[in-house]
């Protein structure tokens, strides 16, 4: 199903020209922007010198930090009088980055949501239950507005209270859910102790975190849902950049919308498809505050083959951050890497959490893990087997030794946002 | 002879090594009437297994599985022991004899004997052997 299929299923040739005038109007509210006023400056452009996307090569790359040092206003390529919300981003440290939106802005976004949520097979027919923040956090909102456009009967139920969610998700017949992926796992299992019926569900997305096939499987079982990811992120106006069609291999990025560039982290030099690095988005239809060259952070790449929905080139399923990287010891490791290794030990549990000490002088990295409920039968012995399994299943991987804490099961922390799993605590003392 | 009746399940339960774990597992016993007859933890790096015979196992799986816990059945062996010097080799010294391996045992001593609890890996062979030498096996019906 489509939402807009001209657009969706656009041809490479047109495409190409309406990126060109996308980016060239980009590029010319990027002029009103104090940053980019100085960064052209620095380059030697000017902003006619941006015509078509091999000019984007020209352009310097845009960070986080940069926005964090734009804080508050200092991106708005609007004034403040036309900006008709503003969102800001979570869980990174010092201050947020604050994200405008213009009318327009919030039409557009709505519209993307719209699109994504057609893609997956959502109609007016639909129930669908918005289980994340709806503060500043721009997965409430978003979605909200995308679901309503749809058509959508939105329940705008935020977070928390996992009783009073499933039993809406009971009582009204929700057909469709939103949420992290970590929560799911979790509303599956309050469920399951509350004996509650949820079989009007049939749709889950679960965004804001990577996840892996096995958490899939977990959460298609358990909920009995299809489960579809998502992706996003608030400087690319929030969730519905890119999103799974019901081929569920790989992510559809809204072409007209979103310029894509993956790019080696280390170098900054452009891969091609197949060749996994970080993800560069240059916006092409934002206003408040428009974006060139947005370095993500986030490790993908663009799939080679042709999707049989008939939408455009396809993102690789995220596996992880650039920034997010760890190094012990002096050896680089990816909390995606972990994840893997636990994901793969099905005596213990889905839910973890990585702690970095450093301890006379030594990096030491802890990982508490869930021991499984279903895999447990009595014995000391199976479960000094099981530690040691992931302590060399670690080693292996990481190529560190790493100390291993079993814990009971349920006794980890859930997260209803981003799941902050990673505590560096080298810097503390 | 059945074997069966000797086999006593022993309530294991996993736990973190940290306080107030087996003041929670004993205060639901308390709560749910259970009495317990005999425990023992074992630990590991971090975590442990409390091993505890109850006189109501079902209601202290109900339980303790309701509030979290990862607890599972095992079958354990009880054997009345003399509370005398000599008394746990007549025991032990069968079962090496007939090459039954003791994975792990604790014993209690009462006002007349002592009862050892036994984790055996043949578990029908060490009953048979242990009611052939004439020992007193405890049936599991006697307690729970």
């Amino acid at each position: 199903m489509f939402w807009d299929e001209a657009i969706e299923t656009i041809k490479p040739a047109d495409l190409k020209i309406l990126q060109e005038k996308r980016l060239r109007e980009t590029v010319s509210r990027c002029a009103n922007v104090g940053f980019y006023q100085k960064k052209f400056k620095e380059a030697g452009l000017r902003p006619s010198d941006i015509q078509t996307i091999e000019d984007l090569q020209k352009l310097p790359f845009t960070r986080k930090t940069d926005l964090r040092d734009g804080y508050p206003f200092g991106f708005l390529a609007v004034p403040l009088r036309d900006v008709v919300r503003i969102h800001t981003t979570s869980g990174t440290t010092g201050k947020p980055t604050v994200v405008g939106y213009t009318a327009g802005d919030i039409n557009t976004w709505a519209d993307l949501i719209a699109r994504n949520l057609t893609m997956v097979g959502l109609t007016k027919d639909d129930v669908f239950q918005n289980m994340v923040n709806y503060g500043m956090f721009t997965g409430g909102l978003g979605f909200h507005y995308g679901a309503e456009k749809a058509g959508l009967t939105a329940v705008p139920s935020g977070t928390g209270n996992t009783k009073r969610q499933i039993e809406m998700i009971h009582d009204f017949g929700v057909t469709a859910i939103h949420c992290t992926p970590s929560y799911g796992l979790h509303l599956a299992e309050a469920a399951a102790e509350m004996k509650m019926d949820l079989s009007s569900l049939r749709v889950g997305i679960f965004g804001a975190e990577p996840w892996s096939e096995k958490t899939r499987n977990e959460l298609q079982e358990k909920l009995g849902v299809e489960a579809f990811d998502s992706y996003g992120m608030s400087e690319l106006y929030g969730p519905g950049v890119a999103f799974e069609c019901s081929e569920h291999n790989g992510l559809h990025i809204w072409h007209d919308s979103y310029l894509v560039e993956i790019i080696d982290p280390k170098t900054g030099e452009n891969l091609g498809p197949g060749e996994r690095g970080e993800l560069v988005v240059t916006p092409l239809t934002k206003e408040a505050m428009p974006l060139l060259r947005y370095r993500t952070g986030d490790i993908t790449m663009i799939m080679e083959d042709e999707c049989p929905c008939g939408r455009g080139p396809k993102l690789a399923r995220f596996t992880g951050r650039s920034d997010d990287m760890l190094v012990i010891r002096g050896i680089n490791v990816f909390p995606s890497q972990i994840e893997h290794v636990l994901l793969s030990i099905p005596e213990v549990g889905n839910h973890y959490m990585v702690y970095v000490d450093r301890v006379n002088h030594m990096d030491e990295m802890t990982i508490d893990v869930e021991v499984s409920r279903e895999n447990f039968h009595g014995e000391l012995a199976d479960l000094k087997n099981v530690q040691n399994k992931v302590i060399k299943s670690l080693r292996d991987v990481l190529e560190l030794r790493t100390t291993v804490h079993l814990v009971e099961p349920g006794t980890l922390p859930r997260f209803e946002g981003k799941a902050k799993r990673v505590v560096d605590r080298r810097g503390d003392d | 002879m059945s074997c069966e009746q000797y086999m006593i399940r022993q309530i294991s339960l996993f736990s973190e090594n940290k306080p107030g774990r087996l003041a929670a597992m004993a205060k639901a016993c308390q709560e749910e009437n259970v009495n317990i007859l005999a425990f023992s933890i074992a630990e590991a790096e971090g975590f442990g297994v409390i091993r505890a015979l109850v006189d109501k196992p079902d209601v202290a799986f109900k339980k303790l599985t309701s509030m979290g816990f990862n607890v599972a059945f095992t079958h354990v062996i009880a054997v009345e022991m003399k509370d005398e010097p000599g008394g746990l080799f007549e025991i032990a010294s069968k079962l090496s004899e007939a090459g039954i391996n003791i994975e792990y045992s604790y014993a209690f001593s009462g006002k007349n004997k002592a009862i050892l609890i036994l984790r055996v890996d043949q578990v029908e062979e060490a009953i048979r052997l242990l009611h052939s030498h004439k020992f007193t096996l405890i049936a599991s019906e006697s307690i729970q």
